[in-house]
C-alpha cells in the first residue's frame, strides 16, 4: 500500500498507472466495450472504391484493408499483447530468479558453469535468436511467448547474481547457517524475500520489452498469427497502405508506444521506491 | 593489464565457440527439415533422401558438428541452400552496408546522448533535466518499425526530402540512421546523465570552479574525461547490438545489409544463412566488448596502471 501511495505521489509514475489500468480494462472487457466484432469484414466497413475508411464516428479508429472495424482489432490485440507481455516475461524473470540465484548461491563450480553459461547468451544476438526461432517453430501465441522468455531472462540472471553474492556474504546470512538452518530454509526465507524488489522492478520494466519485442515479431509476420489480432500484426497487415490510411500503423503504434512507455514509467519509480540507493541513477 | 587483456580475448574465443555450438543445435533440433524445403512439394521420399545424404544431414549429430566446426576453421560456412553458392562471400558483399548504416546510427547516438545527457547532468532536477529523462524514456519505449514507418510517412511520402527506400546515395542513409540512432540515444543520454552527476559532485570538479574556470571548462575539459568510460564500453556493446538489431530497419528501408540476408534466409529456411550471420553477429558482439576493454586504458590511465 506505502509503495501503491509513493507511485501516486509521482506525476510520471501516475500517468504509467493510469495508462496500464485503461489498457488492461480494455483488454478485460473487449467484447462489451467493442460494438463490432474483430474479425468482422463489414458490409459497410470500406469506402465505394474499396478503401478503408479514415476514423469517425460509426469506426472510431476507422476501418482495415478487409473493411474490419480497427478499435475492436485493437482492443482483443490488447489481450494478445498483454498475456504474452505477462507470461512471457513472468517466465523470464522467474527463469532469471533461478538461474542468478543458484549461481550465486552455489558458487564454486556449478555455479560458474551457470554464470559463464549466463554470458555466452549475453553474446547471443537475441533479436536474431527470437527471429530464428520464431520463424522456424510455426509461430503461435504460446511459442512467441517462450521464444521471448528464452531470450530475456538474461539480464534479470546478472542482476540477481550479483546480489545473491552480496547477501551471502552478510552476517545475517553467516549467522543463520551457524544456526544450523540448511540451504532451501536461507534461500526460500532469507535470501528470496530480498530479492524481490529487483524481481517486481525488473518484472515491471521488462513487460515494456516484451511487448515492444512481441509486436516486432508480430510485424515482421513470425509473431502471432493473423487473423488472431496483436498490436504488431495489426501493422504488419497494413504496412504496405500507410500512405493511404497512415491511422492503420500509427493508432496501433501509439498505443504500442503508451503501453511500454507506462511500464517502463512504473518499473523506474518502482526502483525509486524500493531501492534508495539507485535513486536519480540510469 | 596485459594478463587481463589475454585473458579476456580467450574468453572471447571460448564464446564464440559456444554460440556456434548453440546454434548448430537449435537448428538440429528444430522440426523444420531443410531437405523437404529444397526438395519442394513434389519430391519423391527418395530425392529427399538423396538431397539430405548430398548436404550431410543422415550423418550422426556429433559427427554433423565436428565437420561444421572444422570447416569454420576454415573460414568456410557452408553453402546455401536456395542460392547455391558459399555463405561467407554472400555475408562479406552484404558487409558494408550494414557497416555504414551502424557507423552513422552511432554517431547519431553517441551525438544526441552526449549533448542531452551532459545538459540533463549539469541542470540535475530542473525542468530540462526532467524533460531530457522523459524523452529518453520515451525513445527507450518506440517500437523501431512504427518510427521508421512514422519518419518515412513524415520526411519521405510527404515532404519529399529523402528516398522512400534504397541505398547509394547519402540521402539514403538518412532516415535509417536517424530511426537507429534516435532510439538508441535515450540510453546513451542517460548514461552520460548518470555518470556525470557521479564525476561532478567530486572534490577536483568543486577545485576547477574555485580556480575561477569557466563553467564549460570544467564540465567539458574536467569533468567529461572522467565519465567517458562508460560510454565506450555502450558503444562496445551497441556495435554487436546493431549487427543483430538492424533486420526491422533494413527490412523496413530495403536496406541491402546483413539484416536483410538474415530476413530472407529465415523465411526460405536456409540454415547455412541463418548459422552465419548469427555467428558475424556474435563475432561482432564479442569484438565490440574486446575493442572497448582494449580502448579503455587509452582514455583512463587508472586501468593502464593496473
Amino acid at each position: 500500500m506505502r509503495v501503491l501511495r509513493e507511485l501516486t505521489r509521482r506525476p510520471s509514475a501516475l500517468f504509467g498507472l493510469i495508462v496500464v489500468v485503461l489498457v488492461l480494462l480494455a483488454a478485460i472487457f473487449a467484447p462489451w466495450i467493442a460494438h463490432f466484432s474483430p474479425d468482422d469484414q463489414l458490409a459497410d466497413g470500406l469506402s465505394l472504391e474499396g478503401a478503408p475508411l479514415p476514423p469517425g464516428s460509426d469506426h472510431l479508429f476507422g476501418t482495415d484493408t478487409l473493411g474490419r472495424d480497427l478499435f475492436a482489432r485493437v482492443l482483443f490485440g490488447a489481450r494478445t499483447s498483454l498475456i504474452i507481455g505477462l507470461v512471457a516475461n513472468g517466465v523470464a524473470v522467474a527463469i532469471g530468479l533461478l538461474v542468478g540465484l543458484l549461481a550465486g548461491y552455489l558458487r564454486g563450480a556449478a555455479g560458474n558453469l551457470l554464470m559463464r553459461f549466463t554470458d555466452l547468451m549475453m553474446a547471443f544476438p537475441a533479436l536474431l535468436l527470437a527471429i530464428a526461432l520464431a520463424a522456424l517453430l510455426k509461430p503461435s501465441l504460446w511459442i512467441v511467448a517462450m521464444v521471448i522468455a528464452l531470450v530475456n531472462w538474461v539480464q534479470v540472471a546478472r542482476i540477481v547474481y550479483t546480489e545473491t553474492r552480496g547477501l551471502v556474504e552478510r552476517d545475517f546470512i553467516v549467522a543463520e547457517r551457524s544456526l544450523g538452518a540448511g540451504n532451501g530454509r536461507i534461500i526460500l526465507l532469507h535470501i528470496l524475500p530480498h530479492l524481490m524488489p529487483t524481481a517486481i522492478v525488473w518484472g515491471t520494466l521488462g513487460i515494456a520489452t516484451t511487448v515492444l519485442l512481441e509486436a516486432t515479431l508480430s510485424f515482421l509476420g513470425i509473431g502471432v498469427q493473423p487473423p488472431q489480432p496483436s498490436w504488431g500484426n495489426i501493422i504488419f497487415e497494413s504496412q504496405s497502405y500507410f500512405q493511404d490510411a497512415p491511422w492503420l500503423v500509427f493508432i496501433p503504434g501509439a498505443i504500442i508506444l503508451a503501453t511500454a512507455l507506462s511500464f517502463n514509467l512504473i518499473g523506474d519509480a518502482l526502483r525509486d521506491i524500493l531501492d534508495p540507493t539507485q535513486r536519480g541513477r540510469l | 593489464m596485459a594478463f587481463f587483456l589475454a585473458r579476456r580475448l580467450v574468453q572471447a574465443v571460448l564464446i564464440l565457440l559456444g554460440v556456434a555450438a548453440i546454434t548448430f543445435l537449435l537448428l538440429y533440433f528444430l522440426p523444420a527439415d531443410p531437405a523437404v524445403l529444397i526438395a519442394g512439394r513434389s519430391a519423391t521420399p527418395q530425392m529427399v533422401a538423396a538431397i539430405r545424404h548430398e548436404l550431410g544431414l543422415d550423418q550422426p549429430l556429433v559427427m554433423q558438428f565436428l565437420h561444421y566446426v572444422g570447416n569454420l576453421l576454415h573460414g568456410d560456412l557452408g553453402r546455401s541452400y536456395t542460392q547455391k553458392t558459399e555463405v561467407l562471400p554472400l555475408i562479406l558483399a552484404r558487409l558494408p552496408a550494414t557497416l555504414i548504416l551502424m557507423a552513422a546510427g552511432i554517431v547519431v547516438e553517441v551525438a544526441l546522448g552526449l549533448t542531452f545527457g551532459i545538459i540533463a547532468a549539469v541542470r540535475r532536477g530542473g525542468f530540462v533535466d526532467r524533460s531530457v529523462m522523459m524523452l529518453s524514456f520515451v525513445g527507450v519505449s518506440s517500437p523501431q518499425f512504427v518510427v521508421a514507418l512514422l519518419l518515412l510517412y513524415v520526411f519521405a511520402a510527404t515532404l519529399g526530402w529523402f528516398p522512400m527506400s534504397g541505398f547509394g546515395t547519402a540521402r539514403h542513409v538518412v532516415l535509417p540512421a536517424l530511426t537507429l540512432g534516435v532510439l538508441g540515444a535515450g540510453w546513451y543520454a542517460r548514461m552520460v546523465r548518470s555518470a556525470m552527476i557521479e564525476v561532478l559532485r567530486q572534490d577536483y570538479v568543486r577545485t576547477a570552479h574555485a580556480k575561477g574556470l569557466s563553467g564549460r571548462r570544467v564540465v567539458l575539459g574536467h569533468a567529461l574525461p572522467n565519465a567517458l568510460l562508460p560510454i565506450i564500453a555502450m558503444v562496445g556493446i551497441d556495435i554487436g547490438q546493431f549487427m543483430s538489431g538492424v533486420v526491422v530497419v533494413e527490412a523496413v528501408y530495403g536496406w541491402p545489409g546483413i539484416g536483410q540476408l538474415a530476413w530472407q534466409a529465415i523465411q526460405q529456411v536456409d540454415v547455412p544463412i541463418i548459422m552465419g550471420v548469427t555467428l558475424v553477429s556474435a563475432l561482432a558482439i564479442v569484438l565490440g566488448n574486446l575493442l572497448a576493454d582494449f580502448v579503455a586504458p587509452f582514455v583512463d590511465p587508472r586501468i593502464r596502471s593496473q
